[in-house]
């Protein structure tokens, strides 16, 4: 194990926590941005850290293929070749190759797949995946799952538990650096309490570092969502980190945080960048929209962000269609939204203050008091009064 | 030594001074300090300067005039302050220039009487000097040049006539609607024919403006016979007003300029090397027989820049030029960049738009370094000798 995680505060089922890792010592609850083939798209290192990002999650599949983990491994692993000080997080590979290749299969040995390269087969087995993991040096690694879409159904979701566990075994015994790198198991199991619960107590008797819950975040409704979620923290130990992985949206980890979840990574604030739409309190700016073009007010009036800072929507919007950098400022002050509402969970629960929090936080994006049931339901379950946001509760 | 200050924003003495010229080591060459411009539309210089996490040493920006106002009227510009505001570079000097080689094109052809004719992203415009002097008010620039009709080198001699006497034309039109007494570069034109440059320059000389732009070069004439036509120009210009010409990027189309005595510079050399691929290598220090690795057949490049994207780098944990100071070189390798470009992430082109940048703005530096020390001829000797020896050796090593 190579890592400590210590709880500094609590609120009901969410905790505020120290998790030190070989790079770096982070605060929970923390977002990680995806990197996926060494960069975040077009922010250089300084910017991430001024930014305050923590972890960085890099794509193994991608890397994998350029430049080759050998190379990463060669010149020192990845956090030298792209001189991140930080802590690195590296996924297992087995998502990206099953969301982004035809003909993608998976078996007993593996991912059988075709090289995107040459059209060859080819095969991603537990053991391989950890061992590109290694290579690539992160400093949490994941497990190869069997992962399976929510919204499939049927004996498919119970082999797919199954096997991860079955999984598990062969990537531990794969690892071949357990003292600078951690595994974290990842829970499957579908929409389905019972096999949910067969998978948290097969990995939890693993003794593994930390744990993640997967098969989440791919288009299953929202208040199936909440309930695994709830699940999974109530039967994970309490003295290890847990990863919801896929989430996201910043109102899901917001939820999340409240049952006990620690760590979350999406592709969403640098995506809606690229799309040109920001993330605000009240919930999204589209700065492509024709009224952005006269407005000289900063994105946000109230964030502290380089962006908001110095720039306006118009200037925003003329570029944004056009020009890299739109799409480097709206991811700039993107990540930055997310940067700080880790920050704020975190110092929220650490100073007794997290249900004002999640108030402010819910009657800011829903003035109106229109809060969605699934999150009403899921702040009951988490212990959280949020009555004074909720039209409904009102009355 | 003499010292002109233009009046410029926020500059602090000397940001446009200009020293008299030094022993004239030869006819038509006073030495003069070449201060620096950087290129190209402000997507370019916005895309590394905005953001740029170890700012350049503050220099001139030329917006391209046209892109930036796609998407954004100049009303808005207005509201928001004007350039320096809506870039929110305010240590920097802003230029309006209508000539953007990458995204405003002259286009020659629709010029006619009434306005100049761009080829822009979108579509082709006309502007007329009320128009562009409208434009320009709400930018709020440090100072700007008089709309003007550039015309390749290959016209007709007719047309390069009336490319001067439009050009004039606009030149008063644009100094009697300038209500606000803001800092105009008077424009000079006159494309490849001696005459017309002489005629153009002497006219121009005769007006009151700040300082000249000397247009329609890096438009197909040859290096050859452009000192002849910058030398024409100059020689009709007050000596103590400075000289700004578009187009010369290559480093030795910089020391051509220079020596005929030009001071200020804008192109897309950095911006095209950029896009390319191509790092900036060349020892900012150049001596005479100093025999530097050259790494030609392989790089595809040369001793004054490499490519980036060529596979000998996959590997190669140095930064781009040791000694360098930039961002990108004191954090990052030839490895990671080479990775970058193979991967089409658009962190490579901004990592090294920085380097780029950093190196060519230290040759200005050593251009003008040269020229207090009075060796500028001997600089500018060495430089295209070590050149012509480095290629020389290339084609002779095959």
């Amino acid at each position: 194990m190579a890592l400590k995680f210590e709880v500094l505060g609590r609120f009901n089922r969410a905790r505020a926590a120290q998790l030190t890792l070989p790079h770096y010592l982070c605060q929970t609850p923390l977002f990680m941005p995806v990197g996926t083939q060494g960069t975040i798209k077009g922010l250089t290192k300084n910017q991430l850290e001024e930014i305050g990002c923590q972890i960085i999650l890099g794509n193994t599949y991608h890397l994998a293929l350029r430049p080759t983990s050998e190379l990463i491994d060669e010149l020192g692993g990845l956090h030298k070749f792209m001189n991140w000080p930080r802590a690195l997080l590296t996924d297992s590979g087995g998502f990206q190759m099953v969301s982004l290749l035809h003909l993608a299969d998976i078996t007993e040995k593996g991912v059988t797949f075709q090289s995107p390269v040459d059209g060859k087969p080819m095969l991603l087995t537990p053991e391989e995946s950890i061992q590109i993991q290694n290579r690539i040096g992160a400093d949490i690694i994941m497990a190869l799952d069997d992962v399976v879409r929510t919204t499939i159904t049927g004996p498919r979701i119970e082999e797919a538990m199954y096997r991860t566990l079955r999984w598990i075994d062969r990537c531990i015994a794969a690892h071949k650096r357990p003292n600078e790198q951690n595994l974290f198991g990842i829970v499957q199991g579908g929409l389905d309490p019972v096999l949910r619960d067969i998978c948290v107590r097969g990995l939890v008797e693993r003794n593994l570092p930390g744990y993640a819950i997967g098969g989440l975040a791919g288009g299953e409704d929202k208040d199936s969502f909440w309930r695994v979620v709830a699940q999974c923290t109530a039967a994970l130990p309490e003295d290890k980190p847990r990863y919801v992985m896929g989430v996201g949206y910043p109102l899901d980890i917001v939820v999340c945080s409240a049952l006990g979840a620690d760590m979350y990574d999406c592709v969403y604030p640098t995506r809606t960048a690229r799309f040109g739409t920001a993330l605000v309190p009240e919930g999204v700016l589209k700065l492509k929209h024709q009224a952005m073009a006269n407005d000289i007010r900063p994105i946000d009036p109230m964030c502290e962000c380089m962006v908001c800072k110095n720039y306006t929507r118009a200037y925003i919007h003329c570029l944004v269609t056009k020009d890299a950098m739109g799409s480097q400022l709206l991811s700039y002050h993107n990540l930055y939204y997310m940067m700080k509402l880790s920050r704020d969970l975190h110092s929220s629960i650490v100073e007794g203050r997290f249900p004002e929090f999640v108030c402010k936080f819910l009657q800011t994006m829903f003035p109106k008091g229109d809060v969605p049931e699934w999150v009403c339901n899921a702040m009951e379950v988490a212990g959280i009064d949020i009555s004074s946001c909720c039209h409904e509760m009102k009355v | 030594m003499e010292q002109r200050k233009s009046p410029v924003r926020g500059s602090a003495a000397g940001q446009l001074s200009f020293p008299n010229s030094d022993s004239r080591s030869a006819p038509h060459n006073p030495q003069r300090p070449a201060r620096f411009h950087l290129s190209g539309p402000p997507y370019l210089l916005s895309s590394f300067s905005g953001f740029s996490p170890a700012p350049v040493q503050p220099a001139s920006l030329l917006p391209c005039f046209f892109s930036s106002l796609e998407g954004i009227s100049p009303k808005t510009i207005s509201n928001i302050g004007g350039l320096h505001q809506m870039l929110s570079l305010h240590q920097h000097i802003f230029a309006a220039v209508p000539r953007d080689s990458i995204i405003a094109l002259p286009e020659h052809d629709s010029t006619n009487k009434y306005g100049a004719s761009f080829q822009t992203p979108g579509g082709r415009l006309l502007i007329k000097p009320a128009e562009y002097v409208e434009l320009v008010s709400s930018m709020k620039p440090d100072f700007w040049v008089t709309l003007a009709d550039e015309v390749p080198a290959w016209v007709s001699d007719k047309r390069n006539r009336t490319s001067v006497d439009r050009t004039l034309r606009w030149l008063d039109d644009c100094l009697s609607l300038n209500k606000t007494g803001t800092t105009i570069f008077g424009s000079i034109v006159g494309g490849s024919s001696i005459e017309e440059r002489h005629r153009c320059a002497q006219e121009v000389a005769q007006r009151n403006v700040s300082g000249y732009w000397i247009g329609g070069f890096g438009l197909g004439e040859s290096m050859d016979e452009r000192a002849a036509l910058l030398t024409a120009v100059t020689d009709n210009l007050p000596e103590d007003m400075p000289r700004h010409v578009s187009g010369l990027g290559l480093p030795e189309e910089v020391l051509q300029g220079v020596a005929a005595g030009i001071d200020l510079f804008d192109s897309t050399y950095v911006y095209h090397l950029t896009l390319g691929g191509f790092a900036l290598t060349f020892p900012l220090e150049r001596n005479k027989g100093d025999n530097a690795d050259y790494q030609l057949s392989d790089s595809g490049g040369d001793d004054m820049k490499i490519n980036l994207k060529a596979t000998i780098y996959r590997k190669d944990t140095s930064p781009i030029v040791e000694s360098c100071n930039c961002f990108t070189c004191q954090n990052h390798t030839k490895a990671y960049l080479n990775h970058l470009f193979n991967v089409h992430e658009m962190l490579a082109q901004t990592l090294l738009e920085i380097h780029n940048t950093h190196q060519y703005l230290g040759f200005f530096c050593s251009i003008r370094k040269a020229i207090e020390e009075g060796k500028f001829e001997q600089f500018r000797r060495n430089f295209v000798e070590s050149r012509r020896e480095c290629l020389f050796a290339a084609a002779s090593s095959d």
